[in-house]
């Protein structure tokens, strides 16, 4: 089973939580002056990388928190997990992402 | 016209485990023991009301991850990093409530009185960790799982609260609809010790 670090209560099986889409998307400060277009782009349009990817967890069975991972979905190695308002941390694909 | 008393009597709380603990089975390895009423208050709150609230219960809410504090028969479990149950065993839980309300007034918090929400099981014993691990994918060893932790976790499909009290001793909290459910399945995992 793949382990999954929740920020606040560490190692855990991944049953515990449960995914919560691409990290890091803001909400338009004026969605009415923003074109059908850029809207839409807010609304569906993902970087679906190949490699590294921020992404939004949620430790549903545990803590209840919502938190930010960066995960190869390559390998689904989890590289590293932080908590929601922290940076993405300065890690690039090469360093442990394809274990 | 109806009897008063047939009247009170049917609105009873139900007790959704009373019949599976009447017939289970003695197994000093995992004994299994349906726990009585008790009150239960879920608190949520900023730092500022935090205290009061550990104050007013009568146990100091802990601040450190996934540990509870117990003191006079009263549980404070850490559930989240605002967020707590409170477990008085025997309770009523009207005055609790209203005196962690007093407490915290102009504080920004919630307090929820859950105590009809779940019940409580007790799981004893050599392979009482064994017996929870049939349904349960956390690390149950003393360095993982130390006495004095209690976590939100799944037991097979149901959500639970597990708790360890004492190296072979485990309190489960599980929502009351749940309840037959892990009971039996906790039944058959035992099953295999006897």
């Amino acid at each position: 089973m793949l382990i999954i670090t929740c920020p606040w209560c560490g190692a855990r099986p991944e049953v515990e939580f449960r995914y919560g889409g691409e990290a890091h998307i803001a909400r338009p400060a004026d969605p009415s002056a923003l074109t059908d277009a850029e809207w839409a782009d807010f609304l569906y349009n993902r970087t679906n990388p190949k490699g590294l990817h921020a992404e939004r967890w949620r430790h549903i069975h545990g803590c209840g928190r919502y938190f930010n991972a960066l995960r190869d979905t390559v390998s689904d190695f989890f590289v590293t997990t932080y908590k929601a308002g922290e940076k993405r941390p300065d890690i690039d694909a090469s360093s442990g992402g394809s274990k | 016209m109806v009897e008063s008393a047939a009247v009170t009597a049917s609105l009873a709380p139900a007790r959704p485990l009373g019949a599976l603990a009447a017939a289970s089975r003695v197994l000093p390895a995992a004994r299994l023991t349906a726990l009585g009423d008790a009150a239960r208050l879920v608190f949520r709150g900023r730092e500022a009301a935090i205290g009061p609230a550990g104050e007013a219960f009568g146990v100091a809410l802990p601040r450190e991850a996934c540990r509870f504090n117990a003191g006079n028969g009263r549980f404070a479990f850490w559930l989240g990093p605002d967020e707590w149950l409170l477990l008085a065993p025997g309770a009523e839980p009207a005055p609790l409530f209203a005196a962690i309300e007093a407490a915290t007034a102009g504080l920004p918090h919630s307090l929820v009185d859950v105590s009809a929400r779940s019940v409580g099981i007790e799981l004893a014993g050599d392979k009482a960790a064994f017996v929870l691990n049939q349904g349960n994918p956390l690390d149950l060893s003393l360095d993982a799982f130390p006495v004095g932790m209690c976590t939100r976790t799944v037991f097979h499909k149901a959500e639970i609260v597990l708790v360890r009290h004492a190296p072979d001793v485990f309190h489960i909290d599980v929502w009351r609809s749940f309840a037959p459910y892990v009971w039996e399945l906790l039944e058959d995992a035992r099953r295999e010790l006897a």
